[in-house]
C-alpha cells in the first residue's frame, strides 16, 4: 500500500544539545536515505513513540545533513522529545508549510525580530541572509528573551554580529549581570537602522509580540506585505485533514505558518478567529 | 441502459450479496432510522415516516407498504467513508507498520441526493488536495451506492437551497424511485458497475407513466422542503464577525458537538496514542473530533476559541463560507441533521437568516 500521509519516517537522534533549562536542540537523521530538503520557516511533525506528535520548526541543517530542531518542554510530547538521547528514534513527517519569503528580501534592508523560542524558525533565515550577505542592505537581528538565562543561541548571535548583522538583544527580567536594554522586543525597533520603504521583515514569537512588532514596523512605514509572521495554531496532521489549524479561510499548516501581515493582520484583529 | 422497473428489492439485495457486498440499509432501531447490515429486504424499515423539527425526531407509523418514506437518518455515509476511529500505524522498536487496510465491499442502500453530495465533498477533502489519503481511496472504491430519490423530505431539509437534491443526479451507481399503487421501483443507472448489477435482475422496461410518476415524486419533494437558505451573498453575511447574533446563539449552544458528529461532511479529527503494556508496541489512532471541543484550538495551554460564541461562529462560518474558499464548494449539503439533532434546537437556517 502507498504510504499514508499520517505515517512518519523513522529518524535517529544524532546529537542532543541543551540550550537552556527547558529547551534542547536535537539533530535528526533518517535511518535510511537523506533528509528531504527544507525551506526556512518550514516545520516537521515530530512523533515521540506512544506519546504523541507535535509541530516543530526546522531550526537548521546539521553538518551531517540532518535536521536541527529546537524543542521546549511544555507538555507531554515536547517533554518526551526533549528527553530523547543520541541513538534513540523518533518519527518525522514533513517538512511542511509555506516558509519565509527570503528571496523577496533581496536588495532590501532586512529586519529579523524574534521573541523567545521564535528565534528557532528564524535561524535558517539569518544563516541564509548572511551566507549571501552582499545581496541585502542592512541586516538587523533583534531578539528578546524573558531573562538572560533564557536567551537562545547566544554564541550564534555573537557570530552573526561578526558576520555582518546588527544584533541587538533585550530581556524582560534582567539579572544583576545584565547591562543591556530591558523591556520588550518592540523597543529595539528604535535602535536599529533601516529604510522603512525599502525594508523586509521576518517576525516570530508569541502572537502578542508579533502583532506589536508588526504594528511598530508599519508605523515606521514598512509595507504590511513586507512584514512576515509565523503563526502558531493547534496542529494534529499538517496535511489539511484534521481541521485544527484553521484560521478563517486558511489552513495554517499549508497556507502558513508564515503569512504576510497584509493578510494576517486584519484576521488577528478578530477575536477567536 | 434506459430506466427499468423492479417489483421488489429482494433480488437486488441478493445480487449485491452474491457479488461480495455487505448490504447496509435503513432499519428501525433505537426509535430511529439507522443504517446497518441487512440480509434481506424484510429487515428494511417499512411503513414508517419521521417527523423532524429543530431538536426533535420521532418515528410515526403510516401503515402503508412504502419503505423509504423518511428523510435523513442520524447515520450518514461518513461512518463508512471515514470511520469514527481508524488505526493509523504501529511502531515496534525502530519499525513502523501501517494499519492493514482491508476496505470491505459495502453497498449502501438508501442514500439520498444530499448524502451523495456529501460524499463528493469528502472526496474533495481527502483526495483532491496535495496529500491524498490512500486508505480513504480504498474504502471509497469498495463502496457501491444505491441511492433513493427522496419522496418525503423532513421538516429540517433544505437540499433545494444548497443545490444538492432532492433528485439524484450524480455520484450514484444505481438510483431508485419508490412508487405506490402498485408498489414498484423505477431504477436508473449511474455507472457501469451499477448497470452490470441491474442487468442481472428480473426487470421490465420503465413505461412513460412510470417515468412520469418518478419525476413527479422528485417535483413534489422539491416543493416540500422544511427549510431554506438564501445562498446569494452568504459569504458576505458570514463575514459579520461582530454581529450580536453570535452572542445570542452562543448563549443557547451547549457546545455538545452533536451537530458536527451527525454532519455528513464534517471531517475534523484528532489522534490518540497508546503503548501496549505487553510488548511496548506504540499505536496511533485517528478519530472524529469537533471544533466545539475546547482542546481543538488549544495553543500554549489556552484555546484560541474559548467562548461558545467563538466556537459556534467557527462552525457556521466554516460550513457555509470558508469551506468555499478552501475547497471551492459549500461544506453544507442541506441534509438538516444538525438542526434535528441539536438538543436545544439551534437551526442553522435561522441563524443564517438572522445575520445582517
Ligand atoms: C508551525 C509550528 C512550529 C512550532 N515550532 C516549535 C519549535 O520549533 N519548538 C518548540 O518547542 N515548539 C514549537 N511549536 C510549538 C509546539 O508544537 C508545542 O509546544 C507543542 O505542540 C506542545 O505539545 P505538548 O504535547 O508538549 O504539550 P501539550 O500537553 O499538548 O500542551 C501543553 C500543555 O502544557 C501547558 N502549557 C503549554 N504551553 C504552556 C505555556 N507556554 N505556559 C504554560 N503552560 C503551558 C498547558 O497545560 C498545555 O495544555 C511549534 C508550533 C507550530 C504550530
Ligand atoms: S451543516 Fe447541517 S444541514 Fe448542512 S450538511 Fe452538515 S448536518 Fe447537514
Ligand atoms: S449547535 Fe446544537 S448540536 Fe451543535 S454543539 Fe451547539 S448545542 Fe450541540
Ligand atoms: S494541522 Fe491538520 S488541517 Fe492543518
Amino acid at each position: 500500500m502507498i504510504s499514508h500521509p499520517m505515517t512518519p519516517v523513522v529518524y535517529r537522534v544524532r546529537s542532543r544539545r541543551p540550550d537552556r533549562v527547558d529547551t534542547v536542540t536535537l539533530t535528526l537523521e533518517p535511518l535510511r536515505g537523506d533528509c528531504p530538503p527544507f525551506l526556512p520557516g518550514q516545520f516537521t511533525m515530530l512523533y515521540a513513540p506512544g506519546v504523541g506528535e507535535i509541530p516543530v520548526s526546522i531550526s537548521g541543517r546539521s553538518r551531517s545533513g540532518g535536521y536541527a530542531q529546537t524543542i521546549r518542554a511544555v507538555g507531554a510530547v515536547s517533554a518526551a522529545l526533549c528527553g530523547k538521547r543520541p541513538g534513540e528514534v523518533v518519527g518525522v513527517r514533513g517538512p511542511y508549510g509555506h516558509g519565509w519569503g527570503v528571496p523577496a528580501a533581496a536588495g532590501l534592508d532586512v529586519v529579523v525580530a524574534a521573541g523567545g523560542l521564535g528565534i528557532a524558525p528564524l535561524r535558517p533565515v539569518v544563516r541564509a541572509l548572511l551566507a549571501g550577505r552582499d545581496r541585502y542592505g542592512r541586516v538587523s537581528v533583534i531578539a528578546g528573551a524573558r531573562s538572560p538565562a533564557t536567551l537562545m543561541y547566544p554564541r550564534e548571535l555573537a557570530r552573526w554580529s561578526r558576520q555582518g548583522a546588527d544584533v541587538q538583544v533585550i530581556v524582560d527580567h534582567p539579572d544583576h549581570a545584565w547591562h543591556g536594554p530591558v523591556g520588550l522586543v518592540t523597543r529595539l525597533v528604535d535602535r536599529i537602522v533601516f529604510e522603512p520603504r525599502r525594508t523586509h521583515a521576518f517576525v516570530c514569537g508569541p502572537e502578542a509580540m508579533m502583532r506589536a512588532t508588526a504594528e511598530e514596523l508599519l508605523r515606521r512605514g514598512v509595507a504590511p506585505a513586507r512584514v512576515e509572521l509565523s503563526l502558531e495554531r493547534n496542529m494534529k496532521c499538517a496535511v489539511v485533514r484534521c481541521g485544527h489549524c484553521q484560521f478563517g479561510p486558511l489552513f495554517v499548516c499549508e497556507d502558513g505558518p508564515v503569512l504576510g501581515y497584509d493578510r494576517a493582520g486584519p484576521m488577528l484583529a478578530v477575536a477567536e478567529l | 441502459m434506459d430506466a427499468v422497473v423492479i417489483e421488489s428489492l429482494e433480488p437486488l439485495i441478493a445480487e449485491l450479496r452474491s457479488r461480495g457486498f455487505a448490504v447496509v440499509g435503513p432499519v428501525v432501531r433505537d426509535g430511529a432510522i439507522r443504517f446497518e447490515e441487512i440480509a434481506s429486504a424484510g429487515r428494511l424499515a417499512r411503513g414508517v415516516t419521521d417527523d423532524q423539527e429543530p431538536g426533535r425526531y420521532r418515528l410515526r407509523e403510516t401503515g402503508d407498504e412504502m419503505i423509504f418514506s423518511f428523510a435523513a437518518s442520524p447515520d450518514s455515509a461518513k461512518r463508512y467513508t471515514q470511520p469514527p476511529r481508524q488505526a493509523l500505524f504501529r511502531m515496534r522498536g525502530e519499525r513502523i507498520e501501517e494499519a492493514e487496510e482491508e476496505a470491505p465491499r459495502i453497498a449502501l442502500l438508501g442514500v439520498r441526493a444530499c448524502d451523495l453530495a456529501a460524499i463528493g465533498v469528502q472526496d474533495r477533502v481527502f483526495l483532491g488536495g496535495r496529500h491524498p489519503d490512500p486508505a480513504y481511496r480504498l474504502r471509497r472504491e469498495a463502496l457501491l451506492l444505491v441511492a433513493v430519490n427522496c419522496a418525503v423530505p423532513g421538516g429540517t431539509c433544505f437540499c433545494v437551497s444548497m443545490g444538492t437534491g432532492p433528485r439524484v443526479t450524480a455520484g450514484h451507481d444505481i438510483a431508485l424511485t419508490e412508487l405506490a399503487a402498485p408498489h414498484r421501483f423505477v431504477v436508473e443507472i449511474g455507472s457501469e458497475r451499477g448497470e452490470e448489477i441491474v442487468r442481472a435482475l428480473p426487470r421490465a422496461p420503465a413505461s412513460a407513466r412510470d417515468q412520469a410518476d418518478a419525476e413527479e415524486v422528485s417535483r413534489t419533494a422539491a416543493g416540500r422542503m422544511g427549510r431554506q437558505v438564501e445562498t446569494e451573498g452568504i459569504q458576505e453575511r458570514l463575514s459579520a464577525h461582530d454581529s450580536p447574533r453570535w452572542q445570542q446563539v452562543g448563549a443557547r449552544c451547549l457546545t455538545c458537538a452533536n451537530c458536527t458528529m451527525v454532519c455528513p461532511t464534517c471531517f475534523c479529527t484528532t489522534v490518540e496514542d497508546s503503548t501496549s503494556l505487553a510488548d511496548g508496541t506504540a499505536e496511533r489512532v485517528e478519530r472524529w473530533d469537533s471544533c466545539f471541543t475546547l482542546g481543538f484550538s488549544e495553543v500554549n495551554g489556552t484555546p484560541v476559541r474559548g467562548s461558545n460564541p467563538g466556537r459556534y461562529r467557527q462552525w457556521l462560518t466554516h460550513k457555509f463560507s470558508t469551506w468555499i474558499d478552501q475547497f471551492g464548494m459549500s461544506g453544507c449539503v442541506g441534509c438538516g441533521r444538525c438542526i434535528t439533532w441539536c438538543p436545544v434546537g439551534i437551526d442553522v437556517t435561522e441563524e443564517l437568516a438572522n445575520l445582517p
